[in-house]
């Protein structure tokens, strides 16, 4: 790998108003974590970002290698005034974390991207009022 | 096949054919007088079977299959036997009963060779065929019998085990399980499975473990209520405990098992109330401030 993992292929970090959203893909290794951790914290700096969110609805497995980056994120990125949650956790893949015994100690977590959003004060859309628009059967 | 074989053979096929009704008749009246032969089979049921039965004797004793390997591989037959037994154990028959009945046959198969026939040694041997047949059909059907009552009692340990542990809906974002019987590793792992997939099929906010048909929680049973805990807030969700009686309350604090980061209640009804206070709180529109002034 010539180039580290976010800025070549991997997943965007995308501004969104004050809320940085990025997610984790599977096969995460040291240097790809490494160079991830980098690129979050500076955006983080670098967009005044008051909160993150990191999707890890595509994750089928966290190890403690995983787990242990998570944590790493959520203390740095308080360290550097956002709060991170993380979203979207599978169900197989909570079981196995509390069966393996490993803790996210201090991340915050969410049922999806939409819920996490939610908790970092981001709000619907209000219903927009009237019919809906009208789609011709013929 | 010897020709003495194949010469009994025809006549028990024979009397088989001819006394096809007295056969049957006979052998339902032996089964009769057999103390609860078919469960809750009646007279009208057991006639059925036996015509179906000795149908398939016959179009058994027809082929040139010998007779010790007749019930096993003449299909007709062996079909028959089989949906006897498994009919009879689902009526709540014993397998000794079963076995037996099907045996009864035998009496009644003689009987009718004895009106063709007065030779001694001829009887002899018809009876030596009948005893091969049956006693075949005898052990197959003890065979299917304990078969078919092992696939009732796994349908029915599978059906508790998914039974026991229902996820419902009781509010906007609050889901609640109620847990009935002990809970060990076993019951953990589905009752996670099941709640966490509800969790994240309807989006809830929060779940409530009932524990009141709990009958005893020592640190084996807390631990399995922590992992479940940590794997639903792993998901995004809270949880709370309900259903903790006196004793359980008194059992808990003597084995100092650390409940404290759980938010527990006594009844459902607390609970629910506490699970919508908590939902209103988190949908409520706090826009996002960094802490500090």
């Amino acid at each position: 790998m010539s180039t580290p993992y976010p800025r070549d292929g991997g997943v965007p970090i995308l501004r969104l108003g004050d809320v940085l959203v990025t997610g984790l893909l599977n096969e995460l290794d040291d240097k790809s974590a490494v160079a991830f951790t980098d690129e979050l914290t500076e955006r983080i700096v670098a967009d005044s970002a008051r909160g993150v969110l990191i999707d890890i609805s595509r994750l089928e497995l966290i190890d403690s290698f995983v787990a242990r980056t998570l944590m790493e994120l959520t203390t740095m990125a308080r360290l550097l005034g956002a709060r991170v949650i993380v979203a979207g956790m599978r169900p197989a893949v909570a079981i196995t974390l509390v069966e393996l015994g490993l803790r996210l100690t201090g991340v915050e977590t969410a049922l999806n991207a939409e819920a996490g959003l939610v908790a970092l004060g981001w709000q619907r859309m209000p219903q927009p009022s009237g019919e809906a628009p009208r789609v011709s059967l013929r | 096949m010897s020709t003495s074989e194949t010469t009994v053979r025809e006549r028990l096929l024979d009397a088989l054919r001819e006394r096809e009704q007295e056969i049957a008749d006979r052998w339902v009246r032996l089964q009769l007088e057999q103390s609860n032969p078919g469960g809750d089979l009646g007279e009208h049921e057991l006639r059925e079977e036996a015509d179906l039965l000795i149908a398939a004797l016959g179009a058994g004793l027809a082929s040139d299959v010998p007779v010790q390997r007749l019930v096993a591989s003449q299909h007709e037959l062996r079909r028959t036997v089989i949906e006897l037994s498994l009919r009879r154990a689902r009526a709540g028959a014993t397998p000794t009963a079963t076995s037996l009945a099907v045996l009864s046959l035998k009496e009644a198969l003689l009987e009718a060779v004895q009106h063709t026939t007065r030779d001694a040694s001829e009887l002899f041997r018809a009876a030596v065929l009948v005893n091969r047949l049956l006693d075949a059909a005898g052990a197959l059907s003890f065979e299917t019998y304990v078969e078919g009552r092992e696939e009732i009692i796994q349908r029915q340990s599978r059906q508790l085990m998914e039974l026991s542990t229902p996820v419902v809906r009781l509010w906007h974002d609050v889901l609640a399980v109620p847990l009935i019987g002990t809970l060990d590793t076993a019951r953990t792992q589905v009752v996670m499975e099941n709640l966490l997939q509800a969790i994240q099929d309807n989006e809830a906010k929060v779940a409530i473990i009932d524990i009141t048909g709990v009958p005893a929680v020592d640190t084996a049973v807390a631990q399995h209520l922590m992992h479940t805990v940590n794997a639903v807030r792993l998901m995004g969700a809270d949880c709370v405990i309900s259903g903790i009686r006196p004793p359980i309350a008194q059992t808990i604090a003597q084995l100092g098992i650390d409940l404290s980061t759980i938010l527990t209640r006594s009844t459902l009804a607390d609970a629910l109330a506490a699970a919508v206070r908590l939902t209103d709180q988190s949908s409520a529109p706090t826009p996002y401030a960094p802490a500090g002034p």
